[in-house]
């Protein structure tokens, strides 16, 4: 019931805002688009081999979006509480800091669906993408890039109980620092060899070569998968760990009271 | 704080008082486990707000001039997220009572960030008492309000205390609402309890005319006064 509760609660900002609402799809569109043309554009002039470029990039522009959905879902819905001033009210209400967490992850699974779908569509429609073609490999590489959302988003969340209104910009700022690393748009091999150790430590690397290797039709690479499943168990657990300890933090130096009121 | 230890009983109203910096937000952030203690215990209902939340957290709440309700949401939607939170079964039921007590019924549809000061302290004391607690925790409730509203909130709130014998533990500054609203009164000072007993008790003991001037003693004049016993 708690954790229905804090979802209704997220769910209720976009019952009457039309603002709210808009923003969920208005970046990962106006990205979609502005990517998508400007590779007609490219396909067009160069042809050949380049044509595949447009899947590729349109693929890792909708999957890298689920990503950041889950992360920004719990860092956001955090913000949220610290904005309006109720964060003193959720803390002392009876609820378990792992069932608003849930709730989040739930927020944030239901917003990259919505997106997604959108997206896909989208996509279809303007560039015959069609998001079905990486079949029922599409659900673990998107489940896995949510998780590590998910994960990055709790260890921004730790950052902000610490550091509070000062560190409102790794909200934003930390996705796009993973984000080359990640090799969203491009192999692993094109980095620098001191990019490519970091890459290798990050399981959206792997989640993004294989989702490059689906839509080339190659076999799907099974030893990828302890990889990633591994990395993000690594990183979910270190996010938790960081968020568990800013928040006992907080509390020890009386900040957690304060963060609620400022 | 240094070894400030107090009780609160069923049924009473405890006035918490001491300039700013006295402690007064300390200790009541300790009571409500937002702050751990570096020494000493804090038991609320005999079990710890910071080990043992889901036994306290469920029975207490808290009302304060410097926490908000979501500005983005309806009064009604409001209300039913806090009822859910706290494990409420008949919500509509409840709120239906809480809205009507507190003259809120006509503003359920209305965006809370749009309700007036004295709107919104009468949602926050709806919101308080969602979960019928058994003590209510009130830092500074009617600092926003005029001389009206204030009194119209101090009534309902004793209506409800003496109904449900509630516990409530009171910061303010308005020395007048305390003398008239407080069964008993802490004086903190630099994070020591300095006094503690009835208005009237504390009033005769340090030789004061009202507790404004004993207020203002203690926060300019660097008088010490004994430790009530």
């Amino acid at each position: 019931m708690r954790i229905g509760a804090m979802f209704q609660r997220y769910l209720f900002l976009h019952r009457r805002s039309l603002i709210r609402a808009f923003d969920i799809c208005f970046w990962p569109v106006m990205d979609l688009l502005v990517w998508g043309f400007v590779t007609l554009y490219i396909q067009e002039a160069a042809g050949g081999p380049i044509a595949q470029f447009i899947v590729f990039l349109i693929g890792a522009m909708i999957s890298w979006d689920i990503h950041y959905r889950g992360q920004q879902a719990v860092t956001i819905s955090l913000m949220e509480e610290i904005w309006t001033r109720n964060l003193t009210n959720i803390l002392i209400a009876p609820l378990r800091l792992w069932e608003w967490i849930a709730a989040t992850f739930c927020y944030g699974a239901l917003k990259v669906a919505i997106v997604t779908v959108i997206l896909s569509l989208l996509a279809y429609a303007l560039y015959t993408f069609d998001l079905l073609r990486l079949g029922w490999m599409f659900i673990p590489l998107a489940g896995n890039l949510l998780v590590f959302g998910w994960a990055i988003g709790l260890l921004t969340a730790g950052l902000l109980l610490r550091f509070g209104y000062a560190a409102e910009a790794l909200i934003w700022g930390i996705p796009f620092l993973i984000q080359p690393f990640s090799c969203v748009f491009y192999p692993v091999s094109v980095l620098p060899s001191w990019a490519q150790l970091i890459a290798q430590c990050l399981p959206s690397t792997y989640v993004f070569e294989g989702l490059r290797a689906v839509l080339r039709e190659e076999p799907v690479v099974w030893t990828l998968w302890p990889t990633i499943l591994g990395l993000n168990l690594f990183y979910f657990a270190l996010g938790s760990a960081v968020f568990v300890w800013m928040f006992r933090r907080a509390r020890a130096t009386g900040r957690l009271g304060r963060l609620g009121q400022d | 704080m240094d070894r400030v230890s107090f009780v609160v009983n069923r049924g009473e109203i405890v006035g918490l008082l001491g300039p700013n910096g006295a402690g007064k937000t300390t200790t009541l952030h300790a009571i409500l486990g937002l702050l751990a203690p570096t020494s000493g215990t804090v038991h609320v209902f005999g079990s710890s707000p910071l080990t043992q939340r889901l036994k306290v957290l469920p029975r207490l709440n808290f009302v304060s001039a410097d926490v908000d309700l979501p500005s983005n949401l309806v009064v009604a939607e409001c209300l039913h997220v806090f009822a859910k939170l706290y494990g409420m079964r008949n919500v509509r039921a409840r709120i239906d009572e809480l809205v009507e007590r507190f003259e809120l019924a006509g503003l359920r549809k209305h965006l809370v960030g749009t309700l007036s000061s004295g709107e919104q302290t009468r949602l926050k004391l709806c919101k308080a008492l969602l979960n019928a607690p058994d003590l209510l925790i009130l830092d500074e409730p009617t600092l926003s309000l005029d001389p009206y509203m204030a009194q119209k909130v101090r009534t309902l709130l004793k209506a409800i205390q003496l109904e449900r014998q509630l516990a409530i533990l009171h910061t303010s500054h308005n020395m007048q609402e305390v003398e008239v609203f407080c069964d008993r009164i802490l004086f903190l000072h630099q994070g020591k309890l300095l006094a503690e007993g009835s208005p009237r008790e504390v009033l005769e003991r340090f030789k004061g005319q009202t507790l404004d001037e004993l207020f203002i003693r203690v926060a300019t004049s660097g008088e010490l006064f004994e430790v009530a016993k």
